[in-house]
């Protein structure tokens, strides 16, 4: 159904006229040009579209537009502030935790809601935290290790 | 690539359907210092065609007016990080910043001709060519500082991008002088001296990826990032299985939705959209009929289909008299191991955009071989192959996978169809499909080990996994190994889908294989198998990486099994020597193996860039681990039935060993591969470490914990 929907994205206010039963994912990337979300399985078993919406990760390819009206949505897009890279963008660029960088936006944005919800993880919290993100080129060990850094940072505040 | 990184080739205005000679090549390509040079086998060289630029070399970089270093080469860029390690070398041997450097990479109207970026050859084959051109270039700068600062070149040095008076260091003249106004052309002779490892300064380094802040900011474009006016997103209906043929469909449905375009060509049926997600709505209304195809393999019966149709065998070694080391053994082992078909499965599935324009066509591809791409293009719309370019932007990975291009051809035929732009993005289930996959295959070995614990047999028969890694490397008087099926691909009747190389082809079966039977050995005669391979070894490479493993492990002598669940294994990939030890522990309940440590030492030569070594080989592990463990393709007649990654398990966080890595020092040698050794060795050390850990001997990979079960009750 065609229906207007208000959201934040990024930080400023959305407005969209779209059919609201379209799947978020395909709504960034293509309406919005948004292609720092990747595609990597459409069921929700990979992480590489994940997004934040209200602090908490969800995975874009099966999120209706229609469940984020007047929510709160962050894509890897809208982690640098004011041309300063976040925390965990400069965690994973120091510790390498990246190969052909495909799913590192997803496992970026989950991280980030790994951290709001656990300030001061442990590396268990972190794995459990991370566990369905897919990782091909084996980049596990840099990951765990950039996030244990971004949370040192952070400290919770972000 | 960016274009801002195609600095100072100004053929770019060039018109695009002619070939550029050799003469004019410099008139159009600006001023500065070329050095050109080749790499790889020249009769590969001599077989491509249809290049835009000279075919006497396939490689240049080119000094500019402004004293940047650009560097033009048909290889690609997916996750192996030679976007840093080769801009790495070239400085070095330049003697200029890393920053300096910018490089091209896999556009075949920009870059000189290429056979493809697989097979860890970009460090190993490409490497030195690449700083011999460096260092080419750099003595033709000295040469020209000498001209213009009146002295002589052996009293000259260079320093961060200028040639300076080695007596007094303010007379200097920067690069980008002397380039200035200059055409010249060298051609890398191989005579100028590299640098010796000692003198390494950048090459050394550790740096950190120069792709990196892209990636990590979602700014980092892959094929289906790019975004063209008009343009549409196909999706193409595709066979329910392999061999099934189309009868008939139908598209009136489909043909009702808004803006939705329906293509119809025979049997290929396409609807496109200007939203992707719409377009797959669209295909979904399509009801096509196919036929059931005939054949009755599946993933249980392969193994005696391949074996019953295998073709003779090729002889890869043969040494010594097999009778006199069967009657010289005391005790003979006979086994057979199998390996399933294994997806390639990166996260980016195949994309390709195709862009037609006055005769021309422009496609984007998620490749490893985009002049092979560029040539197949051609052929499917019967354009002259200089009328058409292949871009290759950041690939979401590889692994082998990304050889075969069938989206890039449905692309270019719909885009000519329809006269738009067309992206055609691969879905998680038509990657599956499509997939080429590591091939199912089944390797035979009888050996024979003395009572002093020397093997004086090895007959050894590999089944269509190829010879990659199937020639042991131990000190064996009677040896006899042969490859039945030597490649990846198989005759018509042997594979029921497309096979293809995958990480380190063939060699992931064979160290498991072999790793295997040589534990079992050891075990027989109540040897450490440490020990028994360091006694069955002479060659000092080998030894010297198991005895680092070792250390670095802490391995303690013990005869297998010790219950302590320890395996060791080693092997031989692209000219690297490596040994892995694994400890796993195995739950006797569910069958479950949690791997709890890996150790890993390699000897690759001479390491250019440690930390990129380093993080190729914990890639290699964890990735390893996922054949190892779980990853099989289930089919059954032509269909598969892995669709996604819910059935199709690969590694995951909570799989992650404590990984150790050594890489041992090796100046005497050129830099050898490094993004698949570490994998080879993967199968056969947690193969040994489960018969250590609970005493039962898998001969099946993977080995799921519903094979373990059944091992156990067996045993
Ligand atoms: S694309 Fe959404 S989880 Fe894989
Ligand atoms: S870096 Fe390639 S999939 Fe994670």
């Amino acid at each position: 159904m065609t229906e207007t929907i208000q959201f934040t994205l990024n930080g400023k206010p959305m407005k969209l006229t779209v059919d609201s039963d379209r799947m978020l994912l395909w709504v960034l990337r293509t309406d919005l040009e948004l292609t720092g979300t990747k595609y990597g399985c459409g069921e929700s078993l990979c992480g590489a579209c994940t997004v934040v919406v209200d602090n908490i990760a969800v995975r874009s390819c099966q999120t209706p537009v229609k469940h984020i009206q007047g929510r709160e949505v962050v894509t890897i897009e809208g982690l640098m502030k004011e041309g300063k890279l976040h925390p965990l963008q400069r965690a994973f660029m120091d510790h390498d935790a990246l190969q052909c960088g495909y799913c590192t936006p997803g496992m970026i944005m989950n991280a980030y809601s790994v951290l709001r919800n656990h300030p001061k993880p442990s590396a268990a919290d972190i794995i459990e935290g991370m566990n369905d993100n897919l990782c091909r080129c084996g980049a596990h060990n840099r990951i765990v290790q950039a996030i244990q850094m971004a949370a040192k940072e952070v400290e919770g505040g972000f | 690539m960016n274009d801002d990184q195609t600095s100072g080739l100004e053929f770019l205005e060039e018109p695009s359907d002619f070939q550029i000679s050799r003469r004019d090549f410099f008139k159009v390509a600006g001023s500065g210092i070329f050095v050109l040079f080749t790499l790889g086998d020249t009769l590969l060289a001599q077989q491509r065609q249809g290049s835009r630029l000279p075919t006497d070399f396939n490689a240049f970089l080119k000094i500019g007016e402004d004293g940047r270093v650009s560097c033009y080469v048909g290889k690609i860029e997916m996750g192996q990080g030679i976007v840093t390690s080769l801009p790495q070398m070239l400085a070095d041997e330049l003697d200029v910043s890393v920053d300096s450097v910018d490089i091209v990479m896999g556009d075949t109207d920009l870059c000189p001709w290429d056979m493809g970026t697989f097979g860890s050859l970009s460090t190993r084959s490409f490497g030195p060519s690449l700083r011999a051109a460096g260092a080419e270039a750099r003595q033709v700068l000295l040469e020209l500082g000498s001209e213009q600062m009146k002295i002589a070149v052996d009293n000259l040095a260079t320093e961060d991008g200028f040639v300076v008076d080695k007596t007094n260091k303010e007379h200097r003249v920067s690069y980008a002088q002397l380039a200035k106004g200059k055409k010249i052309e060298r051609h890398a002779s191989g005579k100028v001296a590299l640098k010796k490892p000692a003198e390494f300064k950048i090459m050394s380094a550790s740096l950190t990826r120069r792709d990196a802040q892209e990636k990590v900011t979602g700014n980092a474009k892959y094929t289906g990032d790019i975004r063209l006016p008009g343009m549409l997103y196909a999706k193409v209906l595709r066979p329910p299985a392999h061999g099934a043929k189309f009868i008939d469909v139908d598209v009136s449905e489909a043909k009702k939705m808004k803006d939705v375009q329906v293509v119809r060509e025979g049997d290929f049926v396409a609807v496109l959209h200007k939203y992707p997600d719409v377009a797959e709505e669209a295909l979904s209304k399509i009801k096509a009929k196919f036929d059931q195809p005939t054949s009755v393999l599946d993933d249980k019966n392969i193994f005696d289909h391949l074996v019953k149709v295998a073709p003779a065998g090729r002889s890869v070694s043969t040494n010594g008299d097999l009778k006199a080391g069967e009657s010289a053994a005391k005790i003979i082992v006979e086994e057979s191991y199998f390996n399933a078909y294994v997806a390639h499965s990166a996260i980016e599935p195949h994309a390709a955009i195709a862009n037609i324009e006055g005769g021309k066509a422009t496609v984007w591809v998620s490749t490893q071989n985009p002049f092979t791409c560029k040539e197949e293009i051609a052929k499917e719309l019967g354009f002259p192959s200089q009328n058409v370019r292949v871009i290759t932007p950041y690939v979401g990975g590889g692994f082998g996978g990304k050889t075969t291009n069938l989206q890039a051809l449905d692309a270019a035929r719909l885009a000519k169809i329809t006269g738009k732009p067309v992206q055609v993005a691969y879905t998680r289930k038509e990657e599956f499909f499509f997939d080429s996959f590591r091939p199912a295959a089944v390797v035979k070995i009888k050996s024979g080990v003395t009572d002093k614990g020397k093997i004086s047999l090895w007959d050894y028969g590999v089944y269509f996994a190829g010879e990659r890694g199937a020639q042991h490397f131990y000190d064996i008087p009677n040896a006899n190994t042969t490859a039945y099926n030597s490649s990846w691909v198989g005759a018509s009747g042997s594979h029921p889908f497309a096979t293809g190389p995958w990480r380190a082809p063939g060699n992931n079966t064979n160290s498991f294989a072999r790793e295997s039977q040589i534990d079992i050995m050891a075990a027989k005669v109540g040897i450490d198998p440490l020990e028994f391979r360091l006694q069955n070894l002479g060659d000092k490479r080998m030894i010297r990486v198991l005895k680092a493993s070792a250390e670095k492990f802490g391995w303690k002598p013990g005869k297998a099994p010790s219950g302590r669940g320890r395996g060791i294994a080693c092997g031989i990939d692209a000219g690297t020597y490596v040994a892995s030890i694994a400890e796993v522990k195995v739950d006797k309940g569910t069958g479950n193996v949690q791997v709890k440590r890996v150790v890993c030492a390699q000897d690759m030569g001479v390491v250019i860039n440690p930390e990129g070594a380093t993080i190729q080989m914990e890639g290699c592990i964890m990735m390893g681990l996922g054949y190892t463990l779980t990853e099989q393709v289930h089919f059954k007649g032509g269909d598969i039935l892995e669709a996604n990654f819910d059935t199709y398990q690969i590694p995951r966080f909570s799989w992650l060993p404590k990984i150790e890595t050594v890489i041992l020092d090796n100046k005497e040698l050129d830099p050898q591969g490094g993004g698949e050794p570490a994998i080879v060795t993967m199968g056969g050390a947690v193969a040994n470490a489960i018969y250590d850990a609970v005493g039962i001997r898998m001969h099946h990979l993977p080995m799921t914990p519903e094979r373990i079960l059944e091992e156990m009750k067996e045993s």
